[in-house]
């Protein structure tokens, strides 16, 4: 912890020295989470704190508000706001700081808002309460934070339920929240890694200004080193509860020490730029693995067997064998609901899917088992696609009695030759998946959908929920799968950069329209269609400064196209 | 919105109507019949045929029932055939007796039981709300006649006052007079109920206090009272109007060992009396009338539901 260099301003707003957090265990020591952690922040400062799931980064933000999550607590050092050391003081004495000294804005303003009570009431809640500006003073302020954040009808939006505004939109509410008491200290948490890329940057942007214009200071924790090259002064590089290297935004981003910060630069995937992946379509004449055609898919049946919600319209698309096709948009856009059409899970209304040029049945439920053992899917969520009441060995095990009658040591060796191909020890056999880490889970995850020796694997977002380096690593391991195996991948996800390294060719989805589609080289090569110009514009990149030409290119953008 | 309650409303017509098909079925398959037990000895094949005609046992049971039905809709419930009083004032008269404690019972149980609940979830794991735990689940328990005796014992042998047999009128009294006339058999539902309400409405609103939006106020410095009952409190109305629909739905129907036990005649006991005299015609409408309680009650309890769900009352 010598990587501090001090900096001689007495206006620190907040400072941790040796704090240590420990998650309290029935008949057994205290666990430290956060090993003696000590930075500072100064005021109109924004320090950020970065490192995996796991490296305490969310525990120490919150120590800037007294709090420890429920089964942690504080064991030793101290974390002082504004000279006063506040860890491990009562609720009743913190009650006085928190809002006004210090504001606290969290990954999900969805989960954050109650969804019962007007926004209005929810962000001036605080100051109101602890009475340092009336119901009317709070009105005004709110008002005023509702215009700064570019929020639309800002005379009106306090009045709506949460449900009733956009996601991007509840996120920056949830900063008018945070600085509608006017604090000396704002803990972002997260605060748009939901987010998808083309909202990211305006509320970023949003953060970005009223953070300077407030003057207030702020912690910022993320495991997004892009997104904290353009918000932070100061990095503080963290892992398992330890600070491995801090200092200037600049120095750390551009001349890393540690090697873990190695590890993290690293791990930075390739900005969607031209000369990736194939360039030409590769027409082969061959029947593709997979086809859909024409397909329309939506929710609810209306009296004519259309749905009532279209989501899907005119899909086309063609998977060839031992080829990965990326599918690409954002939350809504429809990338999701295709991978269903694909599986049958959810019957295109109209159009078809072919599988080796065989029509299969729209529904999953006419379709054979070796039509169903040929698309597997592979879930975002490994935690919740795992029943957490069987062993690994039965989760592996289920598809091979199901699809190829295996049972007894057969089958026990087939479950250790597919935990080998996903890189797991075979003792993994025995345990359960909570016994996991998430990236081991994910592996497991993959690892059932090709026991049954698909040809084409669905994988739905597969590495959104993973750390940068641990998300890596899947993505190399699918491509030496693909090598071995000859499996096709159809690879949905919101992460351009992703998809990019690692697609031969993107569809983009938007609002349920493929609005290109291509080889990946060619998609990636200008002249882009406007709305893929838009997602590759507001990839974030690891460069002091991007935000700002990026927001002046879109802004020139929209002059443009308003021109037109 | 609307049409949620609408179809609320059609599946409660669909319940009222497949619980009659049920209760006239159940009836009609029962062995020996009222007529039999009536004229007994006297019975010779002409007047029990006279009888049956009357009665229209002669006809097709599809045409019997849906004749009952037809009347039951019209708010003819037929004539006892135990005593030839029509059935809607058999059931007129016991329904006040019912209809007292049940409601006096809620006011009273309902609002004590939920407060306590409440308090039990501001402060999880303290002495009072492990003392509270212990006390509802031994409630939940102890059996009503075991519940009704002690009460006895204390308040009428211990301490003199109250009565253990409820008799006399209630004509006339307002209504201090009718608690004090009903005081245990009150005292004893409310007991009962209170275990279960005191329980779910603990565990509605904890279930709610683990939600990211109370951490949030935690964090914005509400004070846990404020946290309570602005924040959680709205967010468990769904699944407590559920489990107070329940219990009042009970008070209703489901009393009867206490009406036993005291001794006043109640709806509950009513029925008790027609499966003795197998007076089928007075179990019909009994049973129709406590199943459109349920009915009634659920979908009150559904639509309030509905009402504290703001993605409904306030759509996009």
């Amino acid at each position: 912890m010598d990587a501090q260099t001090p900096r001689e301003t007495p206006d620190v707003i907040f400072e941790t020295k040796d704090l240590v957090i420990s998650a309290v265990r029935e008949n057994e020591p205290d666990l430290p989470i956060v090993k003696g952690v000590s930075f500072q922040v100064h005021k109109g400062e924004v320090v950020a704190l970065i490192g995996e799931s796991g490296s305490g980064k969310t525990t120490i933000s919150l120590s800037a508000l007294g709090y420890c999550k429920p089964g942690l607590e504080f064991s030793s050092g101290e974390a002082n706001l504004l000279g006063r050391n506040i860890a491990g003081l009562s609720t009743d004495e913190l009650r006085p700081s928190r809002g006004i000294n210090v504001a606290y804005l969290a990954q999900s303003a969805a989960a954050t808002f109650n969804p019962s009570i007007r926004i209005n009431e929810q962000v001036t809640e605080a100051p109101v309460l602890h009475g340092t500006k009336s119901q009317d003073e709070a009105n005004a302020k709110a008002l005023e934070l509702y215009g700064a954040l570019d929020l639309p009808d800002p005379d009106t939006i306090g009045e709506r339920y949460p449900h009733q505004v956009s996601g991007g939109q509840l996120q920056r509410l949830m900063a008018a929240m945070a600085l509608c008491g006017d604090p000396d200290l704002l803990v972002l948490d997260e605060p748009t890694t939901a987010l998808d890329v083309t909202t990211q940057i305006e509320v970023l942007k949003a953060f970005k200004k009223v953070i300077k214009d407030e003057g207030a200071a702020a912690i910022y924790v993320t495991h997004d080193l892009a997104v904290v090259a353009q918000i932070a002064d100061y990095i503080v590089v963290l892992y398992s509860g330890e600070v491995k290297e801090a200092g200037p935004t600049d120095v750390i981003i551009n001349n890393p020490k540690h090697p873990y910060t190695k590890r993290l630069m690293a791990a930075i995937k390739p900005l969607p730029e031209p000369g990736l992946g194939e360039a030409t379509a590769a027409d082969t004449g061959e029947t593709p693995t997979l086809e859909v055609r024409n397909a329309d898919a939506g929710y609810g049946q209306r009296a004519d067997g259309q749905p009532i919600v279209k989501v899907l319209k005119d899909i086309n698309v063609r998977v060839e064998h031992g080829k990965t096709v990326g599918v690409i948009g954002e939350s809504g856009s429809g990338k999701s609901t295709l991978a269903r059409v694909m599986a049958g899970l959810l019957p295109a209304s109209t159009g078809e899917v072919f599988m080796n040029g065989e029509l299969l049945p729209a529904d999953l439920t006419k379709r054979t088992k070796d039509q169903l053992r040929k698309i597997q899917f592979v879930y975002q969520m490994a935690d919740t696609a795992l029943n957490p009441r069987q062993r690994i060995k039965d989760i592996l095990g289920r598809p091979l009695s199901f699809y190829f009658g295996m049972s007894g040591s057969k089958r026990r060796s087939r479950v250790l030759e597919l935990l080998d191909m996903v890189e797991l020890p075979s003792q993994f056999a025995d345990r359960y998946p909570h016994e996991l880490s998430g990236g081991q889970k994910q592996r497991v995850n993959l690892a059932r959908a090709l026991a049954a020796e698909p040809e084409v694997v669905l994988c739905d977002e597969v590495t959104s929920a993973l750390d940068t380096i641990v998300g890596a690593n899947v993505i190399d391991l699918l491509t030496r799968l693909q090598k071995d195996t000859g499996v096709a991948y159809v690879f949905i996800s919101h992460d351009l950069s992703t998809v990019a390294s690692f697609a031969d060719e993107i569809v983009v989805l938007y609002q349920g329209e493929i609005v290109e589609q291509g080889p990946t080289d060619m998609v990636l090569s200008p002249p882009h269609q406007p709305y893929t110009d838009l997602l590759i514009s507001s990839v974030p990149e690891t460069r002091i400064g991007w935000l700002e030409e990026a927001i002046a290119a879109r802004h020139e953008r929209n002059l443009r196209s308003a021109d037109n | 919105m609307l049409s949620l309650i609408i179809r609320r409303l059609g599946i409660g017509i669909i319940s009222v109507l497949a619980v009659s098909v049920i209760i006239f079925v159940g009836t009609m398959i029962l062995p020996g019949d009222a007529e039999q037990i009536r004229l007994c000895q006297e019975a010779t094949e002409a007047n029990i045929a006279a009888m049956r005609e009357r009665l229209g046992l002669d006809k097709s049971i599809v045409e019997q029932y849906l004749i009952w039905l037809g009347n039951f809709v019209r708010g003819d419930l037929g004539v006892s055939l135990a005593s030839d009083a029509p059935i809607i004032e058999l059931i007129a008269d016991r329904y006040h007796n019912t209809v007292y404690v049940a409601v006096l019972t809620a006011l009273i149980g309902v609002p004590i039981s939920l407060a306590l609940g409440i308090l039990a979830a501001m402060f999880p794991g303290s002495l009072y709300d492990r003392i509270l735990t212990f006390v509802s689940v031994s409630l939940v328990a102890a059996p009503e006649f075991f519940t009704a005796t002690l009460l006895v014992l204390l308040f009428v042998f211990a301490l003199g006052i109250g009565n253990a047999v409820v008799v006399g009128s209630t004509e006339g009294k307002d209504i201090f007079g009718l608690i004090a006339h009903f005081a245990l058999p009150i005292a004893t539902l409310s007991f009962v109920i209170a275990s279960q309400l005191i329980r779910m409405s603990r565990a509605a609103v904890l279930n709610v206090m683990s939600s990211p939006y109370i951490e949030m106020a935690i964090l914005k410095g509400v004070p846990r009272r404020r946290i309570i009952m602005r924040h959680a409190l709205l967010n468990a109305i769904g699944p407590i109007v559920n489990v107070v629909a329940l219990n009042l739905a009970y008070l209703v129907t489901g009393v009867i060992v206490v009406e036993v036990y005291f001794g006043y005649p109640g709806l509950a006991t009513l029925i008790v009396q027609a499966v003795q005299t197998r007076d089928f015609i007075l179990i019909q409408g009994l049973g129709m009338i406590f199943c459109m309680t349920y009915v009634v009650l659920m979908l009150i309890a559904d639509v309030a539901a509905l009402m504290s769900n703001p993605r409904l009352r306030h759509p996009k």
